[in-house]
């Protein structure tokens, strides 16, 4: 299909939409299964959680009381919310950094190769198949303090490993096995992204006398900026409500409370603390805090994006 | 095909039938693996022991799991007639008063005779009201002891019949082992900072725990664990730390901890007396010595008893069918029969719950021919019990033993002393517990 078609098919389908869609109920019909599932699987329980967020009540649900905003003020001056807060805008960037760069990197290299591109390609999309709590309980046992295979080694050029004990160490891990998973993703929309910048360009960059080096930067990586700053929306959404079941399975939130994210203390206040009111409140922070960065990424940073 | 397929769904009429005639009590349990079977196998003979009634065990994971389970399923009216509810929760499940049906009145109401009085008294004090009435049924209740790996205080020339007494002793025996590279490091615990290394400890030397016997006069009590012995008992264990004689397995139960004693890292690991069968399959090639926690003689010359973990049988109120309550009567008397009982704690190695389980025991010669297995009861049996060696007894303890972990992981680090830590364990626990109290007097 080439360019000049494309006028006359917008055009085609623009005449016979008008013919086809009459009835008036028939889109809603078709909308209904989609929307039903999101009312009933996320705008639901998001408005059970505001309401739960302005409650006070026993785990059992006999009795409860309405509060005001006190759940909310009660999280200003916690230490150890402010502590979650920092600790996760931390993780949120190192995974986002670290899972961008490295898919990048991979997409090149795999971009370059071209016989065995697809066979790299195969191999490395395999970790996003794996379930996340999976893929943690791979990293805890590699890194275990006591059997793992990497402190091990780590011991012999005198590093002496401990996620269990040093907070830096325990970081350092989550944001490894959480990025490792998004790289798999990054790099199919990497790849993606750079085989759809036209060879004419490069190739005319490379005539104008741009090495590689120059040619990627200047030419193909301005090209690939929409891509990048999806990515980037992505990635963080993912760090800040998807790492849940690897905090579970490699740090459960420690050392004292340095890998304990956002997510994972509404889940641990939550569900295992069983207190409802304070949890749901931090949930509706959690939840304004995404839509916050969303909108900021949308009207500030996609300006200066070219497509 | 066809011949087949009528006989199929004869089969399912017949068993829908059958089991339409007895009347089913759900139980929820948080016990997986070997003990999951013998729970599995206990609740099958008590269905085969009688007809009226069929009791279907459903496991439904880890017990911080199965409280979350049982709390939403209440909420969607959903709930089994019996969960099992670890000592952790034991306090915000005694104080959800419309959603519990306290034991002794499901034993009153269906008629049932129960006579408590033949039962460990350490048990079911921490489970009994203020007038005494017992509210959870007892049934699988473990207290910390000592293994030890007799080899290696062999290799390091230690006597491997005599056990270290006291922590000090430990800490003596522990550096000996390290420097004679008999082992690399000389203990290790299960909740080092909790219920071995904080509750336990605070009990065995007769130190408070909290205010209002330990929580166990009303919601208003507050955390008094930051004295000077606990502090001085944390930074003791950095500095075994430092010294290569003590090694962290981890928070809560301590994920590395069993398996380093069974590599053979580590010559000593305190843990559950229901760990006994899974140390004695694993611990391969090497001699287990089993002995009573040990006890600090800079604080107390006579050790108190120690205090029960484990789970208890909570009966949940709301089943459409009253006859399901005289069907958890029934099974709970089953449950305190000593043979029942006799079985269940010889095989798990959690403790017996009535004085003849215990003599049925005896007589059996079980104990003669396994040493160490009355530790535990000796240990829980031993003096009067104090307010301070009852037990704990706090709301949302579960999220409280994780700020504690947290804390002691500050002082393992070096970023904090022992009483910093624990003072700093104390302020936010106590803002928990008001919060607790507040959620609970709406």
């Amino acid at each position: 299909m080439g360019p000049v078609f494309g006028p006359v098919l917008i055009g085609i389908v623009m005449q016979t939409k008008r013919t086809v869609f009459q009835a008036r109920l028939l889109p809603y019909a078709l909308l209904a299964p989609q929307l039903i599932i999101t009312l009933i699987f996320f705008v639901w329980p998001a408005l059970q959680a505001v309401r739960q967020s302005f409650m006070r009540e026993d785990p059992f649900g006999l009795s409860e009381k309405f509060v005001w905003f006190q759940n909310y003020t009660r999280l200003i001056g916690d230490a150890s919310y402010l502590n979650s807060l920092s600790v996760t805008f931390v993780f949120a960037a190192g995974v986002t950094a670290v899972s961008m760069t490295v898919s990048l990197l991979f997409a090149v290299c795999v971009n370059r190769a071209i016989k065995s591109g697809r066979f790299y390609t195969t191999m490395l999309v395999w970790p996003y198949a794996l379930a996340p709590a999976a893929s943690g309980l791979l990293w805890w046992f590699m890194f275990n303090p006591s059997v793992g295979l990497i402190p091990y080694v780590l011991n012999m050029v005198g590093y002496d490993w401990n996620h269990r004990l040093h907070e830096g160490d325990a970081m350092i891990l989550i944001i490894i096995a959480a990025s490792w998973k998004q790289i798999s993703y990054n790099f199919l929309f990497f790849v993606a992204g750079l085989q759809s910048v036209p060879h004419s360009l490069t190739e005319a960059a490379a005539i104008d006398g741009a090495g590689p080096v120059k040619r990627f930067w200047t030419v193909v990586f301005p090209l690939l900026s929409p891509t990048a700053f999806f990515l980037a929306v992505i990635n963080i959404t993912y760090a800040m409500f998807d790492t849940l079941p690897i905090i579970d399975a490699v740090t459960t939130g420690g050392p004292s409370q340095s890998t304990n994210i956002l997510v994972y203390k509404v889940y641990a206040d939550g569900f295992i603390g069983l207190s409802l009111g304070p949890s749901a409140a931090q949930s509706v922070v959690l939840m304004l805090i995404v839509v916050l960065l969303t909108v900021v990424q949308f009207r500030w940073v996609e300006r200066k994006v070219q497509y | 095909m066809m011949k087949k397929l009528v006989l199929t769904a004869a089969a399912v009429a017949l068993s829908a039938t059958t089991s339409l005639a007895a009347t089913e009590v759900t139980w929820w349990h948080a016990m997986g693996g070997e003990l999951g079977k013998k729970l599995e196998e206990v609740a099958q003979k008590f269905n085969e022991s009688q007809s009226e009634y069929k009791v279907v065990p459903v496991f439904k994971g880890t017990y911080p799991e199965t409280l979350t389970a049982a709390i939403a399923a209440f909420r969607a009216g959903q709930q089994p007639a019996i969960v099992q509810v670890f000592e952790v929760g034991t306090g915000t499940m005694m104080a959800a008063k419309g959603a519990v049906y306290p034991v002794y009145q499901v034993m009153k109401d269906a008629g049932e005779p129960w006579d408590t009085k033949g039962f460990l008294a350490p048990v079911t004090g921490y489970y009994s009201d203020a007038s005494g009435n017992i509210l959870s049924m007892p049934f699988n209740s473990s207290t910390p002891i000592m293994y030890y790996n007799k080899d290696v205080f062999k290799k390091a020339g230690l006597d491997p019949e005599v056990a270290p007494k006291t922590w000090a002793e430990l800490a003596t025996m522990g550096k000996k082992i390290v420097d004679s590279g008999a082992a690399t490091c000389g203990f290790t615990l299960s909740y080092a900072a909790t219920w071995v290394g904080l509750e336990n400890y605070s009990a065995i030397q007769d130190l408070p725990f909290g205010t209002l016997q330990n929580g166990f006069g009303g919601t208003k009590t507050e955390f008094t664990f930051n004295g000077p012995n606990q502090a001085k008992f944390w930074d003791g264990l950095k500095k075994a730390q430092d010294d290569k004689v003590f090694k962290y397995g981890g928070p809560g139960g301590a994920a590395e901890s069993a398996p380093m004693f069974y590599s053979q890292q580590c010559a000593v690991y305190m843990g559950s007396s229901a760990s006994r069968a899974g140390v004695i399959n694993n611990a391969k090639g090497f001699q287990v010595g089993f002995a009573p926690m040990p006890y600090d003689d800079t604080v107390t010359k006579e050790p108190k008893n120690s205090i029960i973990g484990g789970a208890t049988l909570w009966t949940l109120n709301g089943q459409k069918d009253k006859n399901v309550y005289k069907g958890v009567a029934k099974f709970f008397t089953y449950l305190s029969k000593p043979e029942v009982q006799a079985d269940w704690h010889q095989f798990t190695g959690y403790l017996p719950i009535t004085n003849a389980a215990y003599e049925l025991g005896q007589s059996q010669g079980y104990y003669a021919k396994n040493p160490g297995s009355d530790i535990a009861i000796k240990q829980i049996m031993r003096g009067t019990p104090s307010d301070n060696s009852k037990g704990v007894r706090f709301g949302n303890l579960t999220q409280i033993r994780d700020l504690v972990d947290q804390q002691f992981e500050a002082v393992l680090s070096g970023k904090k002393t022992g009483q910093q830590a624990l003072d700093e364990a104390a302020k936010q626990g106590n803002a928990i517990l008001r919060e607790f109290e507040a959620a609970n007097s709406n």
